[in-house]
């Protein structure tokens, strides 16, 4: 099976043996086989086998950066949406503020977004995020929009080299949670760019060459502002 | 319920305040609108209507019933929505609940004061037997805008509606017509939705909108530029001189829609 | 109930001019909602169905969940405009109990244990009836789990076969479902066979049981081809795009 090759693959379709090759992500074994279980791209490399999903929840892994809209504020955590098929808590130790007894609403409440770090994922998908981390903040301002998680890579580019693009022409601030969330900070002409860009890179069919393209399309839109 | 979050809030408030919304259009424009006739064989009659990503079913389905007693000279319109879990993660399982009954009270109205369906021509015997006109209205893609979708699909699939005489034929009286025979109606009202988002009316919200909005506005106005039914929703308020600006903004998009309207009806 | 039609001919023609072992014609797209996780459109003779899949995401209330895996809740629906004669709206005795055995059938190849204290939510809509909207309503659930990127043992299918006229057929019809001498829709996951969905009524003796189950697990085999291009139409450009 050539490994350049975008092959599509759908569940119970079978990649591989236990003998041959090894199952990683989005693949199951059963009888000494290995199947995908979802829908996805295969990515062969050497004898590993893994899917690269095309759809689907945000599946947390510790320290992904992700945007969270806080759900409630309870007196000493949390409850945070990352976009995952749980919330995730926010305890009061987490956060680089001190905070008293039932302070919390004082600091976020309901509606406020902030770009945390997942901490913790137990074995029954209990989630915790901390904003711990001097990267880390409440973020105020701004636009947020929804992306498909599964393309987080083609939207920040190899090495960031896409968004790096994206925020020089716009001139806007950006940060891209691997929960599928974008935040976009900047003025509105630039935020819409931002957004034409996001647009541009979800519909595009062929990746070849696709951040030189995007830039070519931003080039284009900042001629008459200079 | 989904969360909204703050930021998205401030920027529709803010983007308003420059006269910009978020998808670029203008204050008063609608979303594309696409209308499909006839998609349900088992329906008399049916359309699917789509207002940007919103989409609606509305199927008709009649019968032979009993008039009301303090009307007995009229046939019966009889208007249901459910919001389906389908259509959105918020939509739950279970009887309508009061959202559900007033999207379908709001059509039932546009439908009916407007006398686009002539009910004394549904009366078969006074006070006995009249036909029933069951409008049932599906949410299949909620993106905002309930209230325009679901009153043009039931226009829609009213002016491709059959009334099945064949299939109730024993039920008939003599002299009565046996074969099936177009539903007669009447030039139908547009309804416009609005809402008002701080001192900013938007026509056509979409969910984005409709969920951070202060108040809503619906006006059906007719071809003669008349106002046939109005629905003033949410806690917020309006001022007469924004009513008068909606009012006016329905009449432009309504003679717009109600051309769309005729065109895929065939009119 | 019996009739006079005769729903086939001594040279094996059915009313709608198939074959014994013909299917009505089949027609299906991936994702077509943009709110749901995932969704499928399905026509099936007469018969269009729509189901929006969305999930997984946390059961509520809370003493639904499973603190061990996903909860799997279909709802089957039939729209008030959907049969001859309105139906009511709402859930009656015949939908729940469809909604029950198709919300085990789908149980049994989600990757449940992924998830635990979840549901998955499918919503099976039937828009316009005309026999074997259960089987059309599963077949396309199971196009709907995989375009909302549920990890699965294997897409589900359904179909039916039954008997007419005495004889053995394949995927009854309107006439031939109110006439018939009996009805066996199933569903299979077709990459093991396991059987996860069977329902019969009517009269079959054991061999032609035999013979309407092996048809219509071929049926099945057929279906899951469709099921399978439909998703590969839809995602082949999108497989491309994929990250460099």
């Amino acid at each position: 099976m050539p490994t350049k090759e975008r092959q599509i693959v759908i569940p119970g379709q079978m990649l591989g043996t236990t003998s041959a090759n090894r199952a990683g992500r989005g693949t199951f074994i059963e009888k000494g086989k290995i199947y995908a279980e979802r829908l996805g791209v295969l990515n062969m490399q050497d004898k590993f086998i893994h899917i690269i999903a095309l759809k689907g929840r945000y599946d947390p892994v510790v320290g992904d950066m992700v945007i969270g809209v806080v759900e409630e504020a309870a007196t000493s955590n949390w409850m945070v949406d990352i976009n995952a098929p749980y919330p995730a808590l926010l305890h009061v130790n987490e956060v680089p503020w001190e905070i008293e007894f039932a302070d919390t609403e004082k600091y976020l409440n309901t509606g406020d977004t902030i770009l945390a770090k997942v901490l913790s994922v137990d074995e029954s998908k209990k989630l915790q995020v901390t904003l711990n981390d001097r990267n880390l903040f409440k973020l105020k301002g701004g636009h947020i929009i929804e992306f498909e998680p599964s393309l987080y890579r083609r939207i920040i580019g190899k090495k960031f080299s896409m968004i790096e693009i994206i925020q020089k022409y716009s001139r806007c601030r950006i940060k891209v949670g691997k929960n599928g969330r974008i935040w976009i900070d900047g003025e509105a002409d630039g935020i819409e760019k931002v957004l034409q860009a996001i647009a541009t890179i979800e519909s595009e069919a062929i990746s070849y060459g696709l951040t030189s393209r995007i830039e070519g399309l931003l080039k284009k839109d900042t001629k008459d502002v200079r | 319920m989904t969360v909204v979050p703050s930021i998205k809030r401030d920027y529709i408030t803010k983007l308003a305040s420059e006269g910009k919304r978020i998808d670029g259009r203008s204050f008063n424009q609608y979303r594309p609108i696409e209308i499909k006739t006839k998609v349900v064989n088992k329906a008399e009659g049916s359309a699917r209507v789509k207002i940007g990503k919103t989409q609606v079913l509305v199927g008709i389905k009649m019968s032979l019933g009993e008039p009301f007693a303090d009307s007995p000279n009229m046939g019966v319109l009889s208007t249901a929505a459910e919001l389906i879990p389908l259509a959105s993660p918020d939509f739950e399982a279970g009887p309508p609940r009061e959202d559900a009954i007033e999207l379908a009270r709001v059509v039932d109205r546009g439908v009916r004061e407007s006398e686009v369906v002539d009910v004394e021509k549904l009366v078969i015997t006074p006070g006995e037997k009249v036909w029933i006109v069951f409008i049932d209205i599906h949410i299949l893609d909620y993106d905002g805008n309930l209230f325009d979708a679901a009153s043009l699909g039931a226009l829609a699939a009213l002016s491709t509606t059959v009334v099945p005489a064949k299939r109730f034929e024993a039920e008939l009286p003599e002299g009565y017509p046996k074969e099936d025979y177009p539903l007669p109606m009447a030039e139908p009202p547009i309804s416009c939705t609005t809402v008002k988002i701080n001192d900013y009316v938007l026509f056509d919200p979409c969910f984005d909108e409709e969920i951070i909005a202060d108040a809503r506005l619906t006006v059906a106005t007719d071809n003669h530029g008349d106002i046939r039914a109005m629905q003033k929703g949410l806690s917020g308020s309006f001022t007469q001189e924004e009513i008068q600006k909606v009012i006016k903004g329905a009449l432009d998009n309504g003679q717009e829609i109600r051309k769309q309207l005729n065109h895929s009806t065939g009119k | 109930m019996k009739s006079d039609i005769e729903l086939i001919n001594s040279e094996g023609k059915r009313l709608d001019g198939r074959g014994p072992e013909d299917l009505r014609k089949i027609k299906i797209e991936a994702g077509v909602l943009h709110r749901a996780d995932g969704s499928c459109y399905l026509e099936w003779g007469g018969n269009k169905v729509l189901v929006a899949v969305y999930g997984p995401r946390e059961a509520l209330p809370r003493h639904t969940q499973n603190p061990l895996r996903a909860i799997v809740q279909a709802r089957y629906n039939m729209a008030a405009f959907s049969v001859e004669d309105r139906k009511r709206p709402g859930p009656d005795r015949r939908s729940v109990e469809i909604s029950k055995v198709i919300s085990e059938a789908l149980e049994k190849v989600i990757l449940v244990e992924q998830f635990p204290r979840a549901t998955v939510n499918v919503n099976i809509e039937v828009l316009d009836a005309e026999a074997g909207t259960r089987c059309a309503g599963l077949t396309a659930a199971g196009v709907a789990l995989v375009d909302a990127g549920i990890p699965l043992r294997d897409i589900p299918v359904a179909c039916a076969a039954g008997k007419i006229g005495g004889k053995v057929v394949l995927d009854l019809g309107k006439e031939e479902d109110n006439f018939g001498d009996a009805d066996l829709p199933i569903a299979i996951a077709p990459r093991t066979g396991e059987v996860l969905l069977l329902q019969m009524d009517g009269h079959f003796t054991f061999d032609e049981f035999n013979h309407a189950f092996d048809l219509a697990v071929k049926g099945c085999h057929t279906v899951s081809e469709l099921q399978k291009e439909a998703i590969i139409t839809k995602y082949q450009t999108v497989a491309e795009e994929v990250q460099e």
